[in-house]
């Protein structure tokens, strides 16, 4: 009985709408440059993971507290600020305490801030909701974001390296497919990978 | 002067932003239904990025003097919606044809990452000003192609194919742009700066 009530309150809706039902990758397709570009390694998914999950829980907490302060007219600036302000920040984090990963996500930490899910969370949610579901919903995208990274990163790296986190997982006889870590293979584990979980969400849908 | 060549070709063959770096997917997946208006896509985002990369460089060395490179992610990112709003709002006032007809892809650029990216990887790569100029008009022309062929194929795809619901949309997208970009894997090792 309990279990039941819980799908009803608006916490469980929250968070299975950002990690399942309105994914920001598969389901929105919003985010997708650096879900591609960063997914080589399983270490780059998830140090880009925590970066934009970071970004997206400070910036949709700060909008959604001083929403009722924003200009119509300007928001769109405002949001743009407070995000990179966020970004430097995570950036220089990454540079004093992981400087190896900083270097290896390069450009792309500062390209969060075109990351289109953390803009399109403070326009779509966090400007017209209270500050604890604004960050809860930032939460739950930033989850669904890092989940699907890990997954693509997990296949490209074993199929392009033969590792995981650096760790041999292969046999002897494992010939490295290198076209995995390049734009190609990002781009067709990306297809494969929305075709599965479209489907799957379809059959949820239909069952439910 | 061979050296500007070889970065112009390098940034739209060998280097393209959109197909080896994965630069700007999210307009590539919307605007690319209908080969009209992604061309007009196109050609706003070469107009874009040949601006506000150009524009990017002096101001990154003026920042750079006076120890704030922190700043330039903020500063770059101002610059370019600023140049965005302007060139809006010149091309209303001024050649009103062409603001019908470029208008509505305008304020979409200021979140195209490859706008972005193309002034970061300038800074990165100590690009020289003209180098950066040339980079800059390469890269929007590099995407201006890529989107310019996804769209061309998309077409095709919807006049006589079947594509599996899963996959519509984003996903077929994604399947063509993979195509295209191991054909530009065969440009590898033609140009390179």
């Amino acid at each position: 009985m309990k279990l039941i009530r819980v799908r009803y309150t608006k916490w469980y809706q929250l968070l299975s709408k950002g990690i399942f039902k309105d994914n920001p990758i598969y389901a929105m397709a919003l985010g997708i440059c650096s879900a591609l570009a960063v997914t080589n390694r399983v270490e780059n998914a998830i140090g880009m993971g925590i970066g934009v999950t970071f970004v997206l829980i400070a910036s949709s907490g700060t909008t959604s507290l001083i929403r009722k302060f924003i200009p119509g007219r300007v928001r769109m600036v405002t949001y743009m600020v407070l995000i990179s302000t966020y970004v430097i920040a995570f950036q220089l984090i990454l540079q004093a305490f992981f400087f190896e990963l900083s270097l290896q996500l390069g450009a792309y930490t500062g390209l969060i801030i075109t990351n289109c899910i953390v803009m399109g969370r403070s326009e779509a949610f966090a400007v017209k909701n209270p500050v604890h579901f604004s960050v809860l919903d930032a939460i739950a995208n930033g989850l669904g974001y890092s989940f699907t990274l890990i997954v693509l990163s997990i296949v490209r790296e074993i199929l392009a390296f033969g590792t995981l986190l650096g760790f041999r997982v292969v046999g002897e006889g494992w010939v490295n497919w290198t076209v995995m870590a390049m734009a190609p293979g990002a781009f067709f584990v990306m297809a494969l990978y929305m075709w599965i979980m479209r489907t799957i969400a379809k059959l949820d849908q239909e069952g439910a | 002067m061979e050296r500007m060549i070889t970065v112009f070709l390098a940034s739209i063959l060998t280097h393209n932003i959109a197909l080896t770096y994965i630069l700007g997917m999210c307009p590539m997946i919307a605007i690319s239904k209908n080969l009209k208006t992604a061309k007009g896509m196109g050609v706003s985002v070469v107009a874009v990025i040949t601006i506000t990369g150009t524009i990017n460089w002096p101001i990154y060395r003026f920042l750079k003097n006076n120890d704030a490179e922190t700043l330039s992610l903020l500063v770059f990112i101002i610059t370019i919606a600023a140049t965005v709003q302007l060139l809006e709002m010149l091309l209303d006032k001024f050649i009103p044809s062409l603001y019908n007809a470029f208008g509505i892809f305008l304020p979409l650029i200021t979140v195209n990452c490859a706008v972005l990216a193309v002034s970061l990887f300038s800074v990165n790569r100590a690009l020289g000003f003209l180098e950066t100029v040339f980079f800059s008009f390469g890269s929007g022309l590099g995407w201006a192609l890529a989107i310019t062929l996804i769209a061309a194929i998309r077409e095709k795809i919807a006049l006589n194919g079947k594509v599996p619901s899963g996959l519509e949309g984003a996903g077929i997208v994604m399947v063509i742009a993979g195509i295209i970009s191991l054909a530009f894997i065969g440009f590898g090792g033609l140009v390179n700066f």
